[in-house]
């Protein structure tokens, strides 16, 4: 179905293309400011929502519906983040936590664990998680109910969650550092190794005495 | 012998900025460079006897193909005009990834002509509308179709058959975005399909000019003649749209001006320099001088300047010829340090950008370095101290921190963004409504308040502690450590302040660009040639280098 939408000019357009992730931004990013955040934090939140309709998650839907709500309820701003976080009164605000989640990895990282009661629009929050994991270095997973994410350097996102409504709310949600460790029994990777031990050819004497190094003394 | 890069303290102001020419860097001539090699071709012209209807050329390389596909409409007089707020335009354009099909070419025509309110698709790279010169191209047809050409005095005055008023492209009005094409080594300049874009709309006003001349009078009519079509571009009228683009794209900007700063240094360093190359030098500057006295300006701020360059080329040329030695060591280097001892900010650059013509071995290197991804230096190092930006700020911002932002005269303007248009404004806050909506563009102020900030936070404490209590100055605490790294980013003016020129701004970019003759109609918006004297599409070939000064 085309959808026509009236613009400020009076104008028709039809719907019948997708929007540019360009656009996504833009206008991801003046509606964060017209909705009271600062132009830096706005910058973000248009990055922040172009990566979720990047990786095909409800980020336009999620932003919409969170700044409708704002308009009528009030959200909590964290300010340091510790192990165990609880809004005094209401939801944490996704964009706050984000943004301060982002500013402060360095430190968080270090908890290992995290654990946040009462995130509103949870989905908003992703793309900060996303973005740490790069800067550190690690794959993240958060998880809520029964729902589970595993932010993946940033270059992508896997979820049980895919082309699903995220709820608004994580009444008790958990933020886990995974270490880098192999994600495969060492045996696996032996009998893969020797596999590939297949492509190399056997040197003679001579040429082991040709090879880089050859004819000199270590400690010379 | 070594030479320093140029103080960005000096380059980056808006004065020398807004002094800045085409040169051998400029994006039209290395996208004209890229693309000498690829076929072109005319592959559709379903133009009515007025010269309406649809058209499409191509460029193809092996399996690659771009196609500019062209709606020419009949429009009122009453309703040509080249503001943004325009609603209708002789002309529209878009440039198609691959060959467009029967459908895309339907689409496209019910999408195209509506510009800024049309629907693009990721098939679509760039877009645009031109409206004639009613003056000249109506003069053109008349002249041809009664066996005769132009008046040459008239297309000298005027440059062009067509102007166009915006080029859009990154994914603006659904194009696609730049993440999609950005592995295209043809592509891989800035700007190179909005120059891919002009370039084969200038050939679309010849082949259209000619067709409507034949139609009226096929008996006697007779083609432009090429050498007349080699010298004529195509216009463009830019506003302030373009400002904010170099404000918010600190690494590109960045990026431009040091190639242009290395391009100037590894020259003056140059030891010995061989006749060929001083006397391609002086050729360009000789020859250049035919587009000093046409460039025509009504402008009083603008013809000021011109009448300073030409008296300083001409003393420049004497200079050389009578009083230079070009065997002597580091000659360029001389002429730079005479240049700045005896001329002034214009006729610096305008020398600067000639004395890269002979150094193909210095400049083309530097064209690859031109891009940038803003994104990789998106985040904030919230991890480093107070201390540490304040020193950045009192490094890399010295003529700002000492900006009184106190005095109404230094915050009179702000920028912002137009309901109608959604296009970029620029407006005195003290008159117009609107300025609690002001755009992060008044970076020097902003930067102040950073500072004033700074001076009385805990030295230790780390940035994102900062933040909690600052969240408002994120914008250019960003800015600040993207600074650090990239001592180009930053206009080093306060670009809100009464004093401010924004033309000098569109001026940068349009240098870049590659356009001649800036003709400036206000402070806030001017019009300028782009590709006259360019190579027609069937001598790409073999074109010459220098093409522009002959």
């Amino acid at each position: 179905m085309n959808l026509k939408i009236v613009v400020s000019n009076g104008f028709i357009i039809d719907r019948k293309f997708m929007r540019s992730l360009s656009e996504i931004e833009t206008t991801s990013k003046r509606a964060s400011k017209a909705s009271g955040f600062s132009w830096g934090v706005s910058e973000e939140v248009g990055k922040s929502i172009r990566l979720l309709e990047m990786f095909n998650f409800q980020g336009i839907k999620n932003l919409n519906e969170y700044f409708r709500e704002k308009l009528n309820k009030k959200f909590e701003r964290p300010n340091l983040i510790n192990k165990s976080n609880t809004p005094k009164e209401f939801s944490y605000c996704p964009i706050s936590l984000g943004v301060n989640f982002l500013d402060q990895i360095y430190n968080i990282e270090k908890i290992k664990i995290v654990n946040f009661s009462n995130i509103a629009y949870p989905l908003l929050f992703l793309p900060f998680l996303s973005k740490s994991s790069e800067v550190i270095g690690k794959k993240i997973h958060f998880k809520f109910d029964n729902h589970e994410f595993l932010m993946n350097i940033n270059v992508n996102i896997a979820s049980n969650l895919l082309n699903k409504s995220c709820p608004n709310i994580a009444k008790n949600a958990e933020v886990i550092f995974i270490e880098n460790n192999d994600n495969f029994h060492e045996q696996d990777w032996k009998s893969l190794y020797q596999l590939s031990e297949q492509t190399f050819v056997e040197e003679t004497e001579s040429l082991k005495k040709g090879a880089a190094g050859a004819g000199l003394t270590d400690n010379d | 012998m070594e030479v320093e890069l140029r103080d960005p303290n000096i380059i980056m102001k808006l004065s020398r900025l807004g002094s800045f020419h085409q040169s051998k860097l400029s994006f039209l001539r290395s996208f004209l460079d890229e693309f000498k090699d690829w076929d072109y071709n005319r592959d559709s012209f379903n133009l009515d006897n007025g010269g309406y209807g649809t058209a499409v050329y191509s460029f193809k390389k092996k399996e690659k193909i771009y196609s500019l596909v062209c709606f020419a409409n009949k429009i009122d007089n009453n309703d040509r005009s080249d503001r943004v707020i325009a609603t209708k335009w002789d002309a529209a354009f878009t440039l198609h990834d691959g060959a467009p099909t029967e459908n895309d070419i339907k689409r496209l025509k019910n999408e195209v002509p509506k510009q800024e309110v049309g629907r693009l698709s990721y098939k679509e790279l760039t877009l645009s509308r031109a409206n004639k010169s009613v003056r000249v191209f109506d003069h053109v047809v008349e002249s041809l179709s009664n066996g005769n050409q132009p008046d040459l005095n008239l297309l000298e005055k005027v440059g062009y058959l067509y102007r166009t008023t915006a080029v859009y492209g990154s994914g603006k009005f659904g194009l696609a975005d730049r993440f999609r094409i950005k592995n295209r080594q043809e592509i891989n300049g800035p700007f190179r399909l909005e120059m891919m874009l002009v370039y084969l709309v200038r050939q679309f006003t010849f082949d259209q000019v000619n067709h409507v001349a034949k139609c009226k009078n096929p008996k006697k009519a007779v083609s432009l003649d090429l050498k007349i079509c080699k010298n004529l571009g195509i216009g463009n009228s830019t506003g302030l749209g373009m400002a904010p683009f170099i404000v918010n794209h600190p690494t590109l900007l960045h990026n431009w001006i040091l190639s242009r700063e290395t391009a100037l240094k590894k020259i003056r360093e140059i030891k010995k320099v061989n006749s060929k190359n001083c006397d391609l030098f002086k050729k360009c500057v000789k020859e250049s001088l035919k587009i000093l006295t046409s460039w025509n300006t009504e402008s009083e701020f603008q013809a000021k300047k011109i009448n300073s360059l030409v008296i300083n080329v001409k003393r420049f040329l004497r200079f050389i010829d009578n009083d230079f030695d070009f065997t002597s060591e580091y000659p360029f280097n001389q002429i730079y340090l005479w240049l700045e001892k005896q001329t002034c900010e214009e006729t610096i650059e305008y020398i600067v950008s000639m004395m890269m013509e002979p150094f193909d071995d210095i400049v083309k290197p530097l064209r690859k370095n031109m891009s940038s991804d803003e994104e990789k230096y998106f985040r904030i190092p919230t991890e480093r101290t107070v201390l540490e930006l304040k020193n950045i700020l009192e490094l890399k911002y010295p003529d700002i921190l000492k900006i009184n932002f106190e005095n109404k005269e230094n915050f009179k303007n702000f920028w912002f963004i137009s309901k109608n248009k959604e296009e970029p404004r620029y407006a005195d806050r003290f008159e117009e409504n609107g300025s609690e909506l002001e755009q992060p563009l008044a970076i020097a102020r902003d930067i102040k308040r950073l500072y004033d900030r700074l001076i009385i936070a805990k030295e230790s404490s780390t940035i994102d502690k900062f933040l909690l209590e600052n969240s408002e100055l994120r914008h250019v605490i960003r800015r600040a450590f993207i600074i650090e790294k990239f001592q180009y980013a930053e206009i080093q003016d306060n670009t809100i302040s009464k004093n401010v020129i924004p033309i000098d701004m569109l001026r940068l970019k349009l240098s870049f660009f590659g356009a001649l003759k800036f003709d400036p109609r206000s402070d806030k918006w001017l019009r300028i040639c782009m590709f006259q004297g360019a190579p027609l599409p069937h001598e790409l070939k073999n074109c010459s280098q220098q093409w522009v000064y002959n």
